[in-house]
Order: C-alpha cells, then sequence, then structure tokens
C-alpha cells in the first residue's frame, strides 16, 4: 500500500459560498491511505462545510474530487457510501427504539421479494461490529446500551457498506476517557487495514494521540497541512487563531496593569466546581469592579463553565459563593434573584425571542424577576425601552419592532440593555461581539468598561485574544474540558495565552 | 412627527383582526344579499331576538373555549380535553343541583372546581411529566367522557332548577346570558393577560422557550397556569351547555367543540407554533365559525354535506392568515399603510 502514491482522497481548489458567506475558498485537502487525518479550526473555519460538501449535502460551486484516482460527484450522502465515503456525525443519528441489528442496516436490509430477511439481517449487523470489536446481543433496542457503544454501532453501521475513507464529526464530545481510547483502539486497527480516516475534534490531547497528519482551516481558507508529529502544539493553536507566534503584539492591556490595585473581596468564589461532560473541577474568583476572561479554543468548555455558573446545567461537584455564602442553582431563575446576568453564545436559541418587540425583550428578565404581581406599566416600559435605546445606539425603527428584523449586533445590544435593566452585580458575557461589525464590536468592549468602572463584576468569554488582552484584568485558560491556568498582570498577552492553550507553561 | 408611540402599538394590535374581521364581513354580506331576514333584530319582552342574536348566543359556548384555547396555544401548546371537561362540569352541577339541601352557589363553585382540577391534571402531564402536550390533553378528551358517564351514572340527569336554566336560557342587559358571560370573561382574560405581565410571559414562552427560561422566566408555572385556565373556560361553557338543554349529556355535551375551539383560535390569527396570541380575533374566529354554521342551517344545507362548505371556509381564512401564501399573491402588510 506504502508504494501506491495516489492519494485516497485528493481535493483541489473547493469552493462553496452561501449568501453572504464564503464558506470555502479554494481548498485542498488530502487523506492518504493508512492515515488518521485530523481536521482542525476554530469557529467558522469551514470544517463542516467541507465534510458536507464532501459527502454530497451540499452542492459545491467549484472544485474537484479524487477518490482512489477517479473523479466522483456525490449528490447525496448515500450516494458517497456507496462510492466509499462514510460519516459518523457528532450526534449519534441512529433510532434508539430499534434494535442494533436495525440500526445497523436500516435502508439496506437484505431482503427476499422485498421481505426483509432478518437472520441475514443479524448476521450481517453481527460482521460489522466484529470489525469494531464489539460483541452485543444485536437484536436489543440501541437504546438499552450506552453511548459508548452506540457511538461504535454507528462506526460499525459506517463500514458496513465498504467504505474506504471515514469521517469521524467530534466522535469523542459525549465519551469518557476510557471510551475514548476503546474507540481510538478501533480507529488504529482500521488505520492498519489502509483505510483513511478523517477526524474533526476540538480536543487537542486526541489530535495528538491518533492523528498522523493535521490540516488547519481558517476562515473558509486553507492554512495548511502538517504532519503531526512535526507541529508543536503551540504553532497549531497560532495557525487555528490566525496570529503568527513570531509577529505577535506584544503590547500589555492597560486593564492587566490597573490588577495590581487591589481588589476588594471575591463576588463569586468557586472551588472544585465541574461537572462531568462539561468542565473539570475548577477555582475561580471574580471581584466587584473586575473583568475576568476565559480564554480557550472552540469546545474547550469556555460555554459550559457559564452556564454551570448561571444554572443552566446543575454542577455536580463543588461549591460556589456569592458574597462568602454558599448558593446552589437550580435554574437561572435562582442566578438571576442572586444579580446575575448572561449573554448566551447562541442568540438566535438562548437568546431572543424573535417576535417580540424590542421593547418587550428589553423589559423580560426584569419583569420576570418582579413577577405578574408587579406589572411595569406600559409607559414604563417604553421608558425604560427607550432608554436603553438612546443608552446603547440600538438601530431600530422603533420600540415596537419585532427584535428578529434587527441585525445581530443590535440584537446583541437588546440582550445587553435585557440585563443591564436588572442592575446585574455578575455580568456573563458569552461571545458578545460574535457575528456584528467593527463599529458595534468597538462600543460594546466600551460598554464593557464602563460597567466595571461602575463596579460590576464580569466574565468575558470571546475567542478573539486581542479582546481578551484588552479588556481583562486576569484571564483564566481552558483546555480540553479543564482550567489550565491562570494569568495575571504581564502574563496577560497573547502569546503567553496561547502557550496556556497549547500546553507550554512558558513563566513570562 | 413624532409619532406616538402607544399609539403604534395600538394599531398593531388592530391590525391582527384584519382577516378575520374581512371574512367575517364578507360571510355577513353574503347573507344580508341571499339570506332573507338574516339581520332581523326585534325587542320581545324588553330582549333581544333575532338571528345575529341566536348567532352570539350560541357562538358563546366556543368563544369561552376559545380564550382558554387561545392562551394554551399561545404556550405552543393544545388542549384536546375542553369538550369532555364541559360534559365533565355539566354532570357535576346536574348531580349537585337534584341533591336535596346543597346551595346553589357550592353546586356552581363545585363544577368549576372540577373543571380547574381537570386543567390542573393536563397542566401536570405537560410540565411535571413533560409529555407532548397532545398527546396529555388527548387521554382526557378520551377518558373525560368516561368520567362524567360515572358522575352522571350512565343517565342523561335532567334539572328544572330555575338558578342553573337561567345560566345558558336566561337574559341579562336585554341579551342572552350566555353572551353576557362570553363578553365578561373576554374582558377579564384580556385585562388579565395585557395588564399584567402574564401575556409576556406566554407569548415569550411559546416564542422561544429556551431563552425565556435564560431571562429568568418561570416557564413551567406559566404552561400549568393556561391550562388550568382552559379547564376553567371548559368549565363554564360546560355549565351553559347543559343549562341550555336543562340536562347534563354525558355523551354529547360538548363533541367535537374543541376543534371549533382551535379553529376559532386560528382563525383569529394566533399561530399553532405558539408565540403572539390575540384573544379578540380568537372570538371573532368563533363568531365567523357560529356564523357559517348558522348560514348552512339557515341556506337548508343538509347537516350532512355542511361540514364541506365550512372547511371551504376556513381553509380560505387560514390561507389569507399564511405569511408565504400571501407572498404569492404578491401581497403584503407591508404595503398597508398603518
Amino acid at each position: 500500500m506504502g508504494i501506491d502514491t495516489t492519494p485516497l482522497l485528493e481535493i483541489r481548489k473547493l469552493s462553496k459560498s452561501f449568501p453572504g458567506v464564503k464558506a470555502l475558498q479554494e481548498v485542498d485537502f488530502i487523506v492518504r491511505r493508512g492515515e488518521v487525518h485530523a481536521l482542525m479550526g476554530e469557529n467558522g473555519a469551514g470544517k463542516s462545510t467541507l465534510i458536507k460538501v464532501l459527502t454530497g449535502v451540499y452542492p459545491r460551486d467549484e472544485g474537484m474530487f479524487r477518490l482512489d484516482g477517479a473523479e466522483i460527484h456525490p449528490h447525496s450522502p448515500k450516494e458517497a457510501e456507496w462510492m466509499g465515503i462514510s460519516t459518523v456525525y457528532q450526534e449519534v443519528n441512529l433510532i434508539p427504539q430499534l434494535s442494533v441489528a436495525e440500526n445497523i442496516c436500516l435502508g439496506r436490509q437484505p431482503s427476499r421479494f422485498g421481505l426483509v430477511r432478518w437472520r441475514a439481517v443479524a448476521e450481517r449487523a453481527k460482521a460489522a461490529l466484529a470489525r469494531v470489536d464489539l460483541k452485543i446481543d444485536v437484536a436489543q433496542p440501541l437504546a438499552s446500551y450506552s453511548i459508548a457503544i452506540q457511538q461504535l454501532t454507528a462506526l460499525a453501521r459506517a463500514l458496513d457498506v465498504s467504505a474506504k475513507l471515514l469521517i469521524l464529526d467530534e466522535p469523542t464530545s459525549s465519551l469518557d476517557e476510557k471510551e475514548v481510547e476503546e474507540l481510538f483502539k478501533v480507529i488504529r486497527k482500521l488505520r492498519a487495514q489502509g483505510m483513511g480516516v478523517v477526524i474533526v475534534t476540538h480536543f487537542l490531547e486526541q489530535v495528538y494521540a491518533i492523528s498522523d497528519r493535521i490540516t488547519v482551516l481558517r476562515d473558509g481558507r486553507l492554512v495548511g497541512e502538517y504532519e503531526t508529529a512535526k507541529l508543536p502544539r503551540v504553532e497549531l493553536v497560532s495557525r487555528m487563531i490566525g496570529k503568527e507566534l513570531a509577529r505577535m503584539q506584544k503590547v500589555q492591556s492597560e486593564a492587566g496593569k490597573e490588577a495590581a490595585a487591589a481588589q476588594g473581596p471575591p463576588l463569586l468564589e468557586l472551588r472544585q466546581f465541574g461537572r462531568p461532560g462539561s468542565i473539570a473541577p475548577m477555582d475561580m474568583t471574580i471581584a466587584k469592579g473586575e473583568i475576568v476572561g476565559l480564554a480557550g479554543l472552540l469546545g474547550s468548555g469556555r460555554t459550559e463553565t457559564a452556564r454551570l455558573i448561571f444554572g443552566v446545567d446543575a454542577a455536580k461537584s463543588g461549591e460556589m459563593r456569592v458574597d462568602g455564602k454558599r448558593v446552589v442553582f437550580k435554574s437561572p431563575r435562582q442566578a438571576i434573584r442572586e444579580g446575575f446576568a448572561f449573554t448566551p453564545e447562541n442568540r438566535k436559541v438562548e437568546g431572543i425571542i424573535p417576535h417580540l418587540s424590542v421593547r418587550e425583550n428589553i423589559v423580560l428578565a426584569l419583569q420576570a424577576r418582579q413577577g405578574v404581581m408587579r406589572t411595569l406599566s406600559a409607559r414604563q416600559q417604553l421608558q425604560i425601552a427607550e432608554e436603553f435605546i438612546r443608552l446603547l445606539g440600538i438601530s431600530t425603527p422603533g420600540p415596537e419592532q419585532p427584535v428578529m428584523n434587527l441585525s445581530g449586533g443590535n440584537q446583541q445590544k437588546v440582550l445587553l440593555a435585557r440585563w443591564l435593566v436588572t442592575q446585574p452585580r455578575l455580568l456573563i458575557l458569552d461571545e458578545p461581539t460574535r457575528g456584528i461589525d467593527v463599529g458595534a464590536k468597538a462600543e460594546i468592549e466600551k460598554l464593557i468598561q464602563s460597567l466595571r468602572a461602575k463596579g460590576m463584576a464580569i466574565l468575558f468569554i470571546s475567542s478573539e485574544l486581542e479582546e481578551v488582552v484588552r479588556d481583562c484584568q486576569r484571564v483564566i485558560v481552558l483546555r480540553d474540558r479543564a482550567k489550565a491556568g491562570e494569568l495575571t498582570g504581564n502574563q496577560i498577552n497573547e502569546e503567553t495565552i496561547m502557550h496556556t492553550i497549547a500546553g507550554h507553561s512558558h513563566a513570562a | 412627527m413624532q409619532p406616538d408611540r402607544l399609539q403604534e402599538r395600538k394599531t398593531r394590535w388592530w391590525f391582527s383582526l384584519v382577516w378575520p374581521v374581512a371574512a367575517l364581513v364578507l360571510l355577513l354580506l353574503f347573507n344580508l344579499v341571499f339570506t332573507q331576514g338574516f339581520f332581523h333584530v326585534e325587542v320581545r319582552d324588553g330582549y333581544l331576538y333575532g338571528t345575529l342574536i341566536d348567532i352570539l348566543n350560541h357562538g358563546s359556548m366556543v368563544i369561552l373555549l376559545s380564550l382558554g384555547m387561545a392562551l394554551v396555544i399561545a404556550t405552543g401548546g393544545v388542549d384536546l380535553s375542553v369538550g369532555a371537561v364541559m360534559a365533565i362540569a355539566g354532570a357535576v352541577a346536574a348531580q349537585l343541583i337534584n341533591m336535596p339541601n346543597v346551595p346553589f352557589a357550592l353546586v356552581i363553585a363545585g363544577a368549576i372546581a372540577v373543571a380547574i382540577v381537570c386543567g390542573c391534571w393536563n397542566g401536570l402531564l405537560v410540565t411535571i411529566f413533560k409529555i407532548q402536550p397532545i398527546v396529555a390533553t388527548l387521554i382526557l378528551m378520551v377518558a373525560g367522557r368516561g368520567v362524567a358517564q360515572l358522575i352522571t351514572g350512565g343517565q342523561i340527569i335532567t334539572f328544572t332548577h330555575p338558578g342553573l336554566t337561567y345560566l345558558g336560557n336566561g337574559h341579562c342587559l336585554g341579551l342572552p346570558f350566555p353572551i353576557v358571560l362570553a363578553l365578561g370573561m373576554l374582558g377579564i382574560t384580556v385585562l388579565l393577560t395585557r395588564k399584567t405581565a402574564l401575556g409576556l410571559f406566554i407569548e415569550s414562552v411559546g416564542d422561544n422557550h429556551i431563552a425565556s427560561a435564560c431571562s429568568g422566566v418561570d416557564a413551567r408555572s406559566i404552561k400549568f397556569l393556561v391550562y388550568l385556565f382552559s379547564g376553567l373556560c371548559a368549565g363554564l361553557a360546560g355549565l351553559v351547555a347543559a343549562s341550555n338543554i336543562k340536562c347534563a349529556d354525558a355523551n354529547h355535551a360538548g363533541l367535537f367543540l374543541e376543534l371549533d375551539a382551535i379553529l376559532a383560535v386560528v382563525v383569529g390569527g394566533t399561530s399553532l407554533t405558539g408565540g403572539r396570541f390575540y384573544l379578540v380575533g380568537a372570538v371573532v374566529g368563533a363568531l365567523f365559525i357560529q356564523t357559517l354554521t348558522t348560514t348552512m342551517y339557515m341556506r337548508n344545507v343538509s347537516a350532512d354535506v355542511a361540514p364541506v362548505p365550512k372547511a371551504l371556509a376556513i381553509i380560505v381564512v387560514c390561507l389569507m392568515q399564511s405569511p408565504a401564501f400571501r407572498q404569492r399573491l404578491g401581497w403584503s402588510w407591508k404595503r398597508k399603510p398603518a
């Protein structure tokens, strides 16, 4: 196999646009036989678009695919499967109520005269499972097995067709360490059989444990292809984030220097606070008038940490103290009562109430805290809405405009307004500047600083390192769903953050 | 010129009524031309009589149901059990009124209380046990009539109590009492939802329940409350229905009225996916459906065939409400001046 030099999969100059977005621009991607190839990139890099175009979910605009040297044009995932490209998605997309055997053979059951040959189905399923070293009762419903076994079943299903190329889209995100090792064993076995495996994952540790090569995408463009063994982690991180280490600004944040100024007692204190699958137990404090940044790659546990603090998910270990008093939140309502506020990363799903007006969106959190008995009058609501529309410069035809008609930046400002109305003590901002234009970004950063000056405690999550460096007094770095370090003072610069993300302790 | 913002809000609210009102007016115009005596209203013994009054009178049950239904649908749910709850409430009232020494107020309170318990049952299934509303309320829709049968002992129970017969047959302010009751409930519901924050919470839960919960809205209590309220409305409608015919008929009281109520809400402009709700729209929708039914009777359309033209008319109204359909026709809200 080693002699055959034609790559298994060759993608040349692939481009794909969606209305308003160039998702992929002239991307090359090559997978060889018997290699595990990690596809890496931050949000919006184009990983999932690449996979979806390759498997025929989306049509491509330009470019060429070659599988085993022959050009291919898959029009649907099923066609791609026929050609030998099988995909296992992040969420196990099998049918839990059906048996394991049915799941493996669904859509391609051996049949005779239109009748399913159940015995053949079971045999075929057993054979497929043998390839992933799994011996289970294939007649049992899939749901009766653990997530790890379901994941392996999905893998077996993907292998059941004569797959040459296997694509694994975040296969490990819901597995524990031991299960990941099981999965990797199977992947290594498949690699030894000469199969090409593409793996998308956010866990750096796992990339280095399993992959032979890495292709990095950023903003829809190819950054480069590297041999894993020859690419230091910090280089990988810098390529994903798009900062060249050598040319990095060594500018210190002004905020960082201020940090020396004594802070009061902490408003929020976390001790060994965590939840399996979300974030490993971690410590954290935030004082009044302090902005603490949470930095890390996509999927490193930033949002998960925010959700735990705000009570969206329940913590399973450790404790949280507010003003020294121990609190346990079972829902965001309780967090809000303590004076917490949270603007989520996913505005559309967790933030805006799309059909309701700007006014209603702004007063919602305050009204929810006050309850039905203390309803704000129409005039009070209007006053609040108009005040914040002016204060934050929300551009809307009027307070009665449905919020879904506003631009992303203005929706973000409406969400900020919703929480500022409640005069929170702790404001958690998850990617407050994501997907909004440069002008609005600067305005929001300015606003955050003025809130800090007024004594608000702020937890600031951003994938943009400059923002974190510019705005935060302290930075907590997360890696692979665990706290990797805490930076203060003049440690807060892009280089140190990046080294911490990559996992080298560079005491500057 | 600075537009008055409060005024703007009111204009929007009326906006939603354009299509249901247009449909109703069109139907009335049809009758004005083709159905003789449709608009004839006369005063007899100080009371109003006529076809229009009959429509209001008979429509009042669907109006009552549609008030509760509108709120349930606004949260993204549906309540299929209201017809059965009507039968239960009627059965409870008929049994109690025939017992010696039970004060009239207690009879009414008892029937309403049982209806509210039914609503709470639905609310419990939906909020605590997370059963999809359509399944959760289907349980009571099917089982409810059996419960009513148990209460009546399988008999049709008649009564003659003047108080109880007044509910469905009496007059108040010159109008049949059911009309006054329905309008009164409309007023109370509008006050409760629009003058307090309840309406905001209901709409936000229905529009995006995740974001609502993240903003601190107690989505569970809100949902529970709307099912409770739907039960209350069904109880009132059940009392009117029983009183109308002076007996409790567990098999036929309120039969299929849940479907009319859902239609009324949809015709009134509330989306089945939840979010914005329109109470006055639902009432206009209920009147539209009742007018349609009455028109069929008066034009001697046989009862077997009547559902067909009824369905056609409703399809047209629903299509008019659909933004996708209007876009195809090249119509748009925005072209019209507010």
